[in-house]
């Protein structure tokens, strides 16, 4: 990374700029599920659960190809500072759907025609980087479940804080408003074909600047896949990285 | 969950001789695991386990104007969350029916005990009293999410403490104080699910007993000086309890009060 005047100087928490946040991983904490896993970054903790391929209802939503896959992702009430209205939001409709998009990219539910399977994501504690912190825990709960993979998927929230390049924003940061103010860009990768399976952005940035970032997310994605690894070998431990 | 009549006609077979699937007692619960503030952000949060079945809740405080009935008066809201997460047979979407009715027994519990001191949630009478909001998701569910979903209710709320509030610019800041909420211990109550299955009665139903249950009946319990003190009642399901029925559940309550109660009372005030 190139040396750029920039407000903002130092990580609250200490971090080095291209650090992660320490990480927990799990996978089988829902036990009545076909797949489960819990990823924790910092204090922003996912668990997603996968049921399926099962019976699809409504029966209009079936496909006599291949079967489908339906993600709901969902923050819980008490999550964050102020209360979030249990039950659906527009939000986490969008969420989903792009989390869906993301690992539809890596899973191949041919065998499966005209049935379903559900990720379902919880988020109880939130500290930013709720939607990548569930695309990792899905993607475990995918693997545990056996759904056909053709790879593993990461994900992490890269930033620019004023003109500072960072991996892993965490709330504090999205809040940084000084300078050229805060830029978020979520990013989930597939983990070996090195595709972007989801991209969203605001903020503001250059092109140079969001070019590093990618470089920057792959690094930070590699990480993270190692330790999904770790915890698929060992269901049930906790896994620290 | 559905139960083939062959495993059903087996667990009524073995409950008529004491004996349940798992090995237990037919008045005999899983062991049950308590982790308090999975939430930061919460007031008040915890994880509470029995056996498999696993249930997460929440306290958030918000600030509101009183009903008319209780100018100087705090309120409670209570949500609970029976989503696809911890059942296959739990859609996504709009709640279900069992979900709602779960939410209004464990709100008449916590209310009616009075373990929540109201009067001490009131900001400016008539004006400005504190919500209590209650939020509860099922994570995985193995039976008897009722007991359970009403205990992580009283966990959350002995653990909770007052945020920060600004009452110049009438504003919650993002962190909390020192100060937990009036709660009066003496007056706590918790819920013990009973279950008819067969000619049986059974504690902390299994998946498949609660399946195959005549009826279940739910009973909020308060100590009086040693002796069951009912707060709120619910019987659930379509069957009907017969006169000698009743007098069977009544005697369970006052030979199992006790040690539950002990029990109950360290898992959540420690």
């Amino acid at each position: 990374m190139t040396k750029v005047e920039s407000l903002y100087k130092k990580r609250s928490d200490g971090r080095k700029f291209d650090e992660l946040r320490p990480i927990t991983a799990q996978v089988g904490v829902v036990p009545s599920a076909d797949g489960s896993a819990m990823y924790q970054s910092g204090k922003t903790r996912a668990v997603a659960v996968v049921r399926g391929p099962r019976l699809l209802h409504p029966k209009h939503m079936e496909n006599p190809q291949r079967g489908i896959l339906r993600v709901t992702y969902q923050m819980m009430s008490f999550s964050v500072w102020d209360r979030i209205k249990p039950g659906n939001s527009r939000r986490g409709q969008e969420i989903s759907k792009v989390s869906e998009w993301a690992l539809n990219e890596v899973v191949n539910l041919d065998a499966f025609p005209n049935s379903v399977v559900d990720v379902i994501i919880q988020i109880p504690q939130a500290d930013a980087g709720t939607r990548v912190a569930g695309l990792n825990a899905a993607a475990m709960a995918l693997a545990q479940a056996g759904v056909p993979m053709s790879e593993m998927v990461c994900a992490v929230a890269v930033g620019k804080m004023d003109r500072t390049l960072v991996v892993d924003v965490d709330k504090e940061e999205e809040d940084f408003h000084e300078g050229e103010g805060p830029t978020d860009v979520p990013i989930c990768m597939t983990s070996r074909s090195n595709k972007i399976a989801l991209l969203q952005l605001d903020g503001k940035i250059s092109v140079p600047e969001l070019r590093e970032l990618v470089k920057m997310a792959r690094e930070g994605c590699k990480k993270i896949n190692e330790i999904q690894i770790k915890a698929l070998r060992e269901p049930g431990k906790e896994i620290k990285g | 969950m559905s139960v083939p009549g062959l495993q059903k006609e087996r667990i009524i077979e073995y409950l008529k001789q004491g004996k349940r699937f798992d090995g237990r007692k037919t008045e005999e619960f899983r062991n049950i695991s308590v982790q308090t503030n999975i939430s930061e952000c919460a007031e008040g949060s915890c994880s509470v386990k029995i056996g498999k079945t696993e249930v997460y809740a929440g306290v958030k405080m918000s600030i509101i104007a009183p009903y008319a009935d209780g100018p100087d008066e705090g309120t409670l809201s209570v949500t609970l969350e029976l989503g696809a997460m911890a059942d296959n047979d739990f859609d996504l979407g709009a709640p279900r029916i069992e979900a709602i009715e779960m939410a209004r027994v464990i709100d008449r519990g916590v209310r009616e005990s009075g373990i929540i001191d109201w009067e001490k949630l009131c900001i400016k009478s008539g004006e400005k009293v504190w919500q209590v909001n209650l939020d509860i998701y099922a994570i995985n569910n193995d039976g008897n999410l009722f007991d359970a979903a009403a205990l992580a209710a009283l966990v959350a709320l002995s653990n909770a403490k007052f945020p920060v509030y600004d009452i110049e610019a009438n504003k919650i800041e993002h962190k909390l104080t020192d100060t937990k909420l009036p709660l009066v211990k003496e007056n706590m109550s918790f819920n013990l699910t009973i279950h008819k299955v067969g000619d049986q009665f059974v504690l902390d139903p299994s998946l498949e007993e609660e399946e195959i249950s005549d009826y279940r009946l739910s009973i909020a319990l308060a100590d009086n000086k040693g002796e069951p003190r009912i707060t709120a009642m619910q019987k659930g399901k379509p069957g009907a309890i017969s006169e000698s029925d009743m007098e069977k559940i009544l005697n369970l309550v006052e030979s199992n009060f006790k040690e539950l109660n002990k029990k109950v009372t360290k898992i959540v005030w420690g």
